[in-house]
């Protein structure tokens, strides 16, 4: 009985997500041991594994993991999860999470249980709340067989540091995997210069109150102020003002930040399936009936254009950006 | 090329939900169902493929004698052949997707395109679910596409950016918004659909792995302080995101 803790890494460490899914197995293992696997893991990535908890990280190295091969990796983490006797593998639930765990949980024929906001029980009976119908519903959800894959949704879990010592790295070469489909990644696009909605700790949406995208600039001076990410409803992505990257909701993106403010967004369901696990909602909109409110922790009934740029040199006076 | 595209039938989201007798599903009285948003895409991308490439499209459904609804929607878009796999509604996507692997293998579509997820359980599992069971490549969150002879590249969405991908037929993929533009079924063709056949096939016997042991309405633990416009109360939220929720 253990817990296998999938590893993402980025440029400068490791990803949040992964942070937070240590820590989460941490809190549930009880006696349980907890082990982390991460493909090509520097020195850096293992003195961070090590200060959220985890004493033992499988290595995969190779430049061809470098191409996420999904079917690979899949079958690379469900032989390690077999290894460590692992009852429990978590995955953070953003693209990769998402992509590559239900593969993992036909592989060790365990029960998937994804986008989890609550973990109860211990590493051999994980029982997991998760929100369903756009967040209208939670459900307690549970494996029926003896093994669980689980995705964690992003910023619902704290990352403890513990200050533990770096993790030791324990090399892992999965036995031969190039018999499986594999996928070229050709060409990586990043969107250079901003923060994605996605990975950001405040985000600052805008809505069909601003009225056309020349308005977005009050938006941008906020999200400056906080040092946030840019976001947009539908509604605004539709007309064509924002980007569909920026989208929040249904058919764009699920977050969680620390801090959501939304400014000229009524708050249609589909919005508000995609924002309302934020810790705090701020609120900015000139109808007091607006349903934002109704999910806001602090709100403002007034014009969008009237507020916004009060509120922002206020903030800069607190923060120190603008 | 042959297409399988899978959809489902989902609550509308301006539904209010409430909670069933059983305690574990939606009460589903009052409830309005439509094809999952996500799926109108890969339908859509389905037939721009068949009209550049010829072959055929079928749109297969999984659920409960209901599901036929979307079907005939999928036909009334211009998919040949639609196939309802009769089964009881349940949460575990793993027994949808054993359903669909075992069609998949018996009728060999080059591409299996799914909607990015459906809106009911959000799972994002379906696509390489059913792709490790074929043991087939699969692109998720796909916002474009190509196919050449048994090759396709595509661009797939990740956090803050996207891949340009490749790899060989037969593939999963799952629609991304954005893909294209779906077409309105014409009146026409909707009553056409009707009269259409809709094949009906017994679910896989997999087991599900996952139970769902309660379903609850979440309680809102918000604060509603809603201030007025005034210089003051500028501040005083500046002061409140400062002081008390210490976010700032």
């Amino acid at each position: 009985m253990s817990i296998l803790v999938v590893l993402e890494s980025q440029a400068d460490g490791l990803k949040r997500t992964s942070c937070e899914a240590i820590t989460a197995a941490v809190d549930v293992a009880g006696g349980a041991a907890v082990t982390g696997i991460i493909f090509n893991g520097s020195q850096q990535h293992l003195a961070m594994a090590g200060a959220y908890g985890l004493t033992t990280v499988l290595n995969v190295s190779g430049d061809e993991w470098s191409a996420h091969p999904s079917a690979r990796m899949a079958a690379a983490i469900s032989e390690a999860a077999t290894k460590v006797g692992a009852t429990l593998v978590l995955f953070g639930a953003n693209s990769t999470g998402k992509n590559i765990a239900p593969r993992v949980a036909v592989r060790l024929s365990a029960g998937f249980l994804p986008d989890c906001v609550a973990l109860h029980g211990s590493a051999s009976a994980i029982e997991a709340t998760r929100p369903v119908y756009a967040g209208k519903a939670l459900v307690n959800v549970k494996s029926t067989t003896s093994t669980t894959v689980a995705t964690l949704r992003p910023n619902l879990f704290t990352a403890k540091n513990v200050g533990g010592s770096a993790a030791a790295s324990e090399a892992f070469a999965p036995s031969q995997t190039s018999s499986l489909p594999s996928l070229q990644v050709t060409n990586v696009t990043r969107n250079e210069g901003q923060l994605d909605v996605s990975e950001a700790d405040i985000i600052v949406s805008g809505g069909r109150g601003l009225k056309g995208p020349e308005h977005f600039n009050l938006v941008e001076n906020l999200a400056k102020s906080l040092g946030a990410a840019v976001g947009a409803s539908r509604a605004v992505v539709d007309a064509g003002w924002r980007p569909h990257r920026e989208q929040v909701g249904q058919t764009g993106k699920t977050v969680s930040p620390t801090v959501y403010v939304a400014c000229g967004i009524s708050g249609a369901v589909q919005h508000l399936a995609g924002m309302s696990s934020s810790k705090i909602i701020v609120a900015i909109n000139k109808d007091k009936d607006a349903p934002i409110f109704s999910v806001a922790d602090y709100g403002i009934v007034g014009d969008v254009f009237e507020v916004l740029p009060r509120l922002t040199t206020a903030i800069s006076a607190v923060t120190g950006k603008n | 090329m042959n297409i399988l595209v899978c959809i489902s039938q989902v609550p509308d989201t301006t539904t209010k939900v409430a909670v069933g007798a059983d305690g574990t599903s939606i009460n589903p009285a009052g409830v309005k169902f439509i094809l999952n948003p996500y799926d109108e895409f890969a339908i859509e991308e389905g037939l721009r493929l068949r009209e550049k490439h010829g072959g055929s499209v079928t749109a297969v459904s999984v659920g409960p004698d209901s599901v036929k609804e979307v079907l005939r929607t999928a036909l009334a878009m211009g998919v040949d052949t639609a196939i309802h796999i009769k089964d009881d509604l349940r949460a575990d996507s793993f027994t949808v997707a054993s359903s669909i692997a075992e069609l998949a293998k018996e009728t060999s579509p080059e591409l299996v395109i799914f909607g990015r997820q459906s809106i009911d359980f959000d799972s994002f599992a379906l696509p390489s679910m059913v792709a490790e069971l074929l043991g087939w490549a699969d692109i998720p969150m796909v916002s474009a596409l190509t196919v050449e002879g048994s090759n396709i590249t595509a661009e797939s969405d990740i956090e803050g950016g996207k891949n340009s991908v490749s790899c060989a037929l037969p593939c999963v993929i799952s629609a991304q918004k954005g893909l294209n533009d779906p077409r309105y079924p014409k009146l026409p063709d909707i009553m056409k659909a009707k009269s259409k056949p809709i094949a009906e096939r017994a679910a896989s016997s997999a087991q599900p792995r996952v139970a769902t042991t309660s379903m609850t309405l979440p309680v809102s633990k918000r604060l509603n302080k809603v201030l007025g416009d005034s210089d003051a109360d500028v501040q005083e939220l500046v002061r409140l995101l400062h002081e008390e929720a210490k976010v700032i």
